[in-house]
């Protein structure tokens, strides 16, 4: 028998998460499939192109539901981008869904000349993303996907926190007419956003005030970032807590204004520390005239931990108490 | 319909006009274009059902040059069927202009951008399977060249437009045998062709590049159904100028000005000639 996948929160953080009312929802991943699922069967023009990724990719059941809208190509990531650009210069909405660390890397070529300078409006959907297949080793793991994903032009790139995010982006994809790239994993997520909470590509969300740190993360690095925020505020300290969903293009005024209004800003995400969103944030705090006292939170630039993501996860800081001691560090 | 006789005339102007923006613009891919030239001449003029008018209907045929470097062939074609006007050529490769050293859909009736290698089958593999997910009667079309197919990526695709039976699609190989660094056979031998495609599902049609009955008749006679469609076009590399015909440097080589007028004079020569046997 396997032994049970870690948690990935300490029984401090689980008890927090309830202080803060976080309800445990479902993996994005899910989330994903449903919405597309559902998109499709209202639009015969929506078309999902998989990689013998559709198990992987929770879309069995949109492969049964609407066979003449499934595209399976194979264990071939160059030919499903290829794909996904033909089908989108045809008319189609083609969403071409592969394990990010397959999609980004064998197939950058195609995304960055059949997708994005084609300017097709297909969209890339990176599962199993950052280091989801934490336990695999480094082939699986995307660690370097925004990096490279950054330096294409004409790409909006989405890395959703929770189910409501992944549904957004989702919709948000399906009528795109530039190409999308969206990331995400495959742990259950916690519902992070209150109802009536609005969604819009390029467009952080302020997800909690504070003026002594800011928080700057995305995807599933987000919970703890708000975890962080509860434990800060029960030691006296206000935590700003943004959910920087669009990487690209990138919302400067709400990374300006943590930057003026903050004494410390911290950026988090599953991916390497260069080239992701930490660079990114700093390169236009910087160029403003600004320099808070700051910290890239990420996957250093060394042969990662071994284990589960929530070992990697707490290897390197990502965790509540993790978060929390280096908003303290810099305070 | 234009004839053979047609086409061949048509083909000295557009050697010349390719050989001139090339020499103009310092910079292009003379020998493979010349040996792709009447392959494009026959798509254009006679097979390809799309014209400047109809570059944005659903219906039109699509044509995507994944060997994207020949792109200068491609612009005397498409200049002369009237895609653009032929003055545009004057800034292929100039500041700001659209008409860069690869195929880009900024120019009118371009279908992809195309340039790097081994991209231009699986994106109209996709084009394909839109047409039959649609019910849509357009065809696709690709030309390869033969270093290109070391490009694993044409091996996926020639796998799975099999696999989906797409008989809409086509793939013309210019198989003039040579790549920059010299015969193919050296660099990366890729025979039997004809073997491996059939043997990856595909209907196979050998013909001359040059004979524009041969490539029309293995172009519009309809693939076995199910099956996609490779042809390959026997070519010379340089073909219509004694001093580049297989000789690798005129891989990217661009004729100096004598050169040129050599160039020039051959094709007026041949032209000229030919209009002879005619009368």
């Amino acid at each position: 028998m396997s032994a049970p996948a870690p948690s990935l929160f300490t029984p401090a953080a689980k008890a927090m998460a309830g202080k803060l009312g976080l309800k445990k929802g479902r993996a994005n991943l899910e989330e994903f499939a449903d919405t597309l699922l559902a998109l499709a069967t209202a639009d015969r023009n929506i078309v999902a192109v998989t990689s013998d990724s559709r198990g992987s990719g929770k879309l069995a059941l949109f492969g049964k539901a609407l066979p003449k809208q499934i595209v399976e190509v194979g264990i071939a990531e160059q030919n499903l981008v290829g794909i996904t650009a033909g089908l989108a210069a045809c008319g189609k909405k083609a969403f071409g869904v592969s394990p990010g660390c397959f999609l980004t890397a064998r197939s950058l070529e195609q995304i960055k000349n059949d997708i994005c300078y084609s300017n097709v409006p297909g969209v890339l959907v990176g599962i199993s993303s950052g280091v989801s297949y934490g336990a695999l080793g480094s082939t699986h793991h995307s660690l370097h996907d925004l990096a490279v994903l950054r330096a294409i032009n004409n790409l909006t790139i989405i890395v959703p926190a929770d189910n409501f995010e992944t549904r957004e982006a989702i919709r948000y994809a399906a009528q795109a007419t530039r190409p999308v790239f969206v990331r995400f994993g495959k742990a259950a997520m916690h519902d992070l956003h209150p109802a009536g909470t609005t969604f819009e590509a390029g467009r952080a969300i302020t997800m909690r005030e504070g003026r002594d740190v800011a928080f700057i993360a995305n995807g599933e690095t987000v919970v703890h970032a708000l975890l962080a925020a509860g434990q800060l505020a029960e030691q006296g300290l206000t935590a700003r807590v943004i959910s920087l969903h669009t990487v690209k293009p990138l919302d400067t005024a709400a990374v300006l204004a943590a930057g003026r209004e903050c004494r410390a800003v911290v950026t988090v995400e599953e991916h390497l520390v260069n080239g992701g969103v930490g660079e990114a944030v700093a390169a236009t705090l910087l160029q403003a005239g600004l320099s808070p006292r700051f910290k890239i939170v990420g996957i250093p630039d060394e042969d990662t931990v071994t284990g589960a993501q929530a070992d990697i996860f707490r290897h390197y800081g990502i965790s509540m108490e993790g978060l929390a001691a280096t908003a303290r560090s810099l305070l | 319909m234009p004839t053979d006789r047609d086409l061949a005339l048509k083909a000295f102007a557009l050697r010349r006009r390719m050989l001139r923006l090339i020499h103009d613009a310092g910079a292009g891919h003379t020998g493979g274009g010349l040996s792709c030239l009447d392959i494009l001449n026959v798509l254009y003029n006679r097979v390809l059902r799309v014209t400047p008018e109809t570059v944005a209907d659903p219906r039109r045929d699509r044509y995507v040059q994944s060997k994207g470097h020949c792109v200068e062939a491609l612009y005397a074609v498409m200049a002369d069927r009237g895609y653009f006007p032929d003055a545009d050529l004057d800034t292929v490769c100039h500041y700001q202009s659209y008409y860069v050293g690869h195929p880009t859909r900024k120019v009118r009736g371009m279908e992809m951008n195309t340039g790097a290698l081994g991209h231009g089958l699986p994106i109209c593999l996709g084009m394909a399977l839109a047409a039959k997910m649609d019910g849509a009667a357009f065809r696709v079309f690709t030309l390869l060249g033969d270093g290109e197919l070391a490009e694993g990526s044409n091996w996926e695709a020639a796998m799975a437009a099999a696999h989906y039976k797409l008989d809409n699609l086509t793939a013309i190989l210019d198989h003039n045998t040579l790549q920059i660094t010299g015969h193919t056979r050296d660099v990366m031998s890729n025979e039997p062709l004809d073997e491996k495609w059939r043997a990856f599902g595909w209907e196979v049609r050998t013909v001359n590049g040059h004979d524009y009955a041969e490539l029309t008749q293995a172009l519009t006679t309809p693939s076995p159904a199910d099956k996609p469609l490779f042809i390959i076009a026997n070519t010379v590399k340089g073909r219509g100028v004694s001093f580049m015909e297989n000789v690798g440097k005129w891989h990217h080589g661009v004729p100096s000005d004598p050169e040129l007028a050599q160039a020039l004079a051959e094709l007026d020569a041949a032209e000229k000639k030919l209009k002879e046997a005619i009368a």
